[in-house]
């Protein structure tokens, strides 16, 4: 793709303007993938809600029972779907691309094992027993964990951590933590239920509080991840070409870190282990966007926000009238649909 | 997407060849054979001090006096109970650490592991099944536990899992990248699965299960020993004959077909001593975290070789696992840990200190 870049930049005018038009449609197709999505979220459940009734009760509300489920509930819900899923794709496209590893996971940097290690530890611990506490020490443990793994990938090197590094020191760390989970977990009862339900993933009985827990990390984490996308294009060329071009090689990856930890961090303390959205969305994004992360995060975001939401909502009607967790219904419909579009064409590379 | 890091680049170790006649030769690393017999050396002393410790403390004088003394109380503890365990580990871990080095290989991937083959995922999927649905005491009675049995269900589910992986891998050929997007997607699938077994079951089944899916060492007897021992003897020499192929397999496929290697027939045949190696290994006991995936690394570095030697990846897997459950024997005694979370606090520091030192070398 890149090279198809060059050579549109250098040929005439007309196909760099069918490129760029070709690009704004198929963002504009991914908004409305996502409204649509939004809109199914919010109305289909263990009790479906006409649209209309949907839109009255965000706009005038007169408490009836409609109201209630859908300003106290579903709105929430679809919300936290929403910024969960953009700041996971977001996320998984950054961590491929600084790693330029298509097994990278956002929770490579240790993140996701470093909440989860978190929330155990203050159940044995501190006795911690509701979402809200668990959430803070969820996003602190992610915070340790992945400046503790750059922390270690940088010692030595100069020029900031290789991907290679940085990767393995991120597995090592995670493989540690999760093992440490695991000795609590098989200790304490208690602990391990909490875990094996954070651990399958769910945005669902999430107030309007989480999501506002959540929203400063997530919005930081985007504007950074924003300002990283021109210098991970330049990277993507080599550590090498990308000095010669004179970037700042330190600054990129320690900016795409931060931002990487802030978005995973955020997600997996609200929702719990979704890792299934960074690892497969950037795929599915990189054939629409090529290899210019201008393009792909945005992609990747809102591709990760209607897959996310939709999961969810298929996990509401599949299994009445109980609910399958989003994690499980993702890695079950986006997984085939994943190795279908592996099958079909040649993978766009690292 | 070469990414066994810097450190091969380094020295060039010294070489000797071994040509046994014909085609049949191998570059011998001389620092890979100091490494292997130090590895050895340290597996033997691991696998003496395991056979020491327990509820029952001997010397090492007893413990050899007891081994050939078949009248003695210390015969059948050490016979029927320590040294089938200590076999076990040694072997399981040699032959994790196998599979993930010519995995790691193939895929060029250094966070490539069986995992991804869809075996240890696959494995974990049924015996958790089996676990939660038939609601008995680990390796009870009740159900299709009794007429399977754990290793049984483990095998089956690691088959079924690798069979789908490299079906749907297969397009006119196998390519590595494409093997690897495949696997992480049907690994995924049953991750979630697994997650998802474990929200349905009864909370202290769900303990159990994840005692299985750490990897335990507990209570291994010869039944565990001998298929894993056989499938070692089979396929390591088969997996050695395969040197040449897998040292070409680094390169694109082109250079690969032009340099005489059939690079499908010679991958197809090495994933699949790569998946019987982690399914044995897993049927035994359990996904041991870690060691399919630190061993070459740990390996790699200690060789300086290009990539993860096999036979030292073994012998490092055989001695990581041993110490691991040496220590999870004896850290909390009398309460016993799974060797699968030992491994990982054991293996990843050490992983951590050899990609450190990798890179201040890289500096000078």
């Amino acid at each position: 793709m890149l090279r198809r870049n060059r050579v549109s930049a250098t040929a005439a005018a007309p196909r760099l303007h069918g490129l760029r038009h070709r690009r704004f449609s198929v963002l504009l197709t991914l908004f409305a993938a996502v409204a649509v999505a939004v809109v199914l979220s919010v109305t289909i459940g263990s009790k479906s809600v006409p649209i209309a009734d949907a839109w009255s009760a965000l706009t005038a509300p007169t408490g009836s029972e409609n109201d209630i489920i859908i300003r106290s509930l579903r709105v929430p819900r679809t919300v936290l779907g929403v910024l969960a899923g953009i700041a996971l794709g977001v996320a998984g496209a950054l961590m491929q691309g600084h790693t330029r590893n298509p097994l990278a996971d956002p929770g490579l940097l240790g993140v996701t094992q470093g909440a989860a290690f978190a929330m155990v530890a203050s159940i044995i611990l501190l006795g911690a027993s509701s979402l809200l506490v668990y959430i803070w020490f969820g996003l602190a443990g992610a915070l340790v964990a992945s400046v503790a793994v750059f922390a270690l990938g940088m010692v030595g090197g100069r020029g900031g951590p290789t991907p290679v590094t940085l990767a393995l020191a991120g597995t090592a760390v995670s493989a540690f933590l999760y093992a440490l989970t695991s000795a609590i977990v098989l200790w304490d009862e208690q602990a391990m239920d909490v875990f094996r339900f954070w651990q399958a993933g769910s945005i669902a009985a999430r107030g309007a509080d989480v999501v506002w827990q959540v929203l400063p990390f997530i919005l930081v984490g985007l504007v950074l991840a924003a300002t990283n996308a021109p210098g991970l294009n330049a990277l993507s060329l080599g550590e090498d070409v990308a000095r010669g071009l004179g970037q700042n090689i330190t600054m990129t990856r320690t900016v795409g870190v931060a931002s990487v930890t802030l978005l995973t961090g955020a997600a997996v303390a609200a929702c719990g282990s979704l890792s299934f959205v960074g690892l497969i969305v950037p795929h599915l994004a990189r054939p629409l966007s090529g290899t210019d992360h201008r393009w792909l995060l945005p992609y990747s975001g809102l591709i990760g926000a209607a897959l996310l939401l939709l999961a969810d909502v298929i996990g509401r009607v599949v299994a009445p009238p109980g609910e399958l967790e989003v994690g499980v219904v993702l890695a079950l419909i986006g997984a085939p649909f994943f190795v279908a579009m592996v099958r079909r064409r040649k993978p766009v590379r690292l | 997407m070469t990414v066994f890091g810097r450190s091969h680049a380094i020295s060039e170790t010294a070489v000797l060849p071994l040509r046994v006649g014909g085609a049949l030769s191998w570059r011998i690393r001389l620092r890979g054979v100091a490494v292997s017999v130090l590895g050895l050396g340290l597996l033997a002393l691991l696998m003496a001090m395991n056979m020491r410790i327990g509820e029952i403390e001997m010397t090492l004088a007893e413990v050899v006096a007891g081994t050939f003394d078949q009248a003695s109380a210390a015969h059948f503890v050490i016979m029927e109970l320590r040294l089938p365990r200590a076999l076990t580990g040694a072997l399981v871990g040699a032959a994790l650490a196998l599979s993930g080095a010519i995995i790691q290989s193939i895929a060029r991937n250094p966070l490539a592991s069986p995992e991804i083959l869809g075996v240890t995922t696959g494995a974990s999927v049924t015996v958790v099944a089996g676990v939660v649905f038939s609601g008995s005491v680990y390796g009870g009675t009740s159900g299709l536990l009794s007429t399977l049995g754990i290793p049984a269900l483990a095998l089956l589910g690691g088959l079924v899992g690798a069979t789908v992986v490299y079906g749907l891998a297969w397009r006119r050929g196998l390519d590595g990248y494409r093997l690897v997007l495949v696997g992480i997607g049907v690994a995924a699938v049953f991750t979630n699965v697994k997650f998802w077994l474990l929200t349905v079951g009864d909370v202290n089944d769900t303990g159990r299960a994840m005692v299985w899916i750490t990897g335990s060492l507990n209570g291994r007897g010869w039944e565990h020993v001998v298929p894993t021992a056989l499938a070692l003897a089979v396929l390591v020499p088969v997996t050695l004959l395969g040197t040449r192929s897998l040292d070409a397999l680094r390169f694109s496929d082109d250079t690969v077909v032009s340099l005489g290697v059939r690079t499908n027939l010679a991958r197809a045949l090495l994933i699949l001593a790569a998946v019987l190696l982690a399914a044995v290994a897993t049927a035994s006991a359990g996904p041991i975290a870690f060691v399919a995936l630190a061993s070459p690394q740990i390996a790699l570095r200690l060789v300086r070789s290009g990539r993860p030697p096999l036979l030292c990846s073994a012998i490092i897997g055989a001695v990581l696992t041993t110490g691991a459950d040496l220590i999870a024997r004896t850290a909390f005694s009398p309460l016993e840990l799974p060797v699968g979370i030992v491994t990982a606090v054991l293996g990843a520091p050490y992983l951590i200190h050899l990609i450190w030192r990798a890179q201040k070398w890289a500096q000078k």
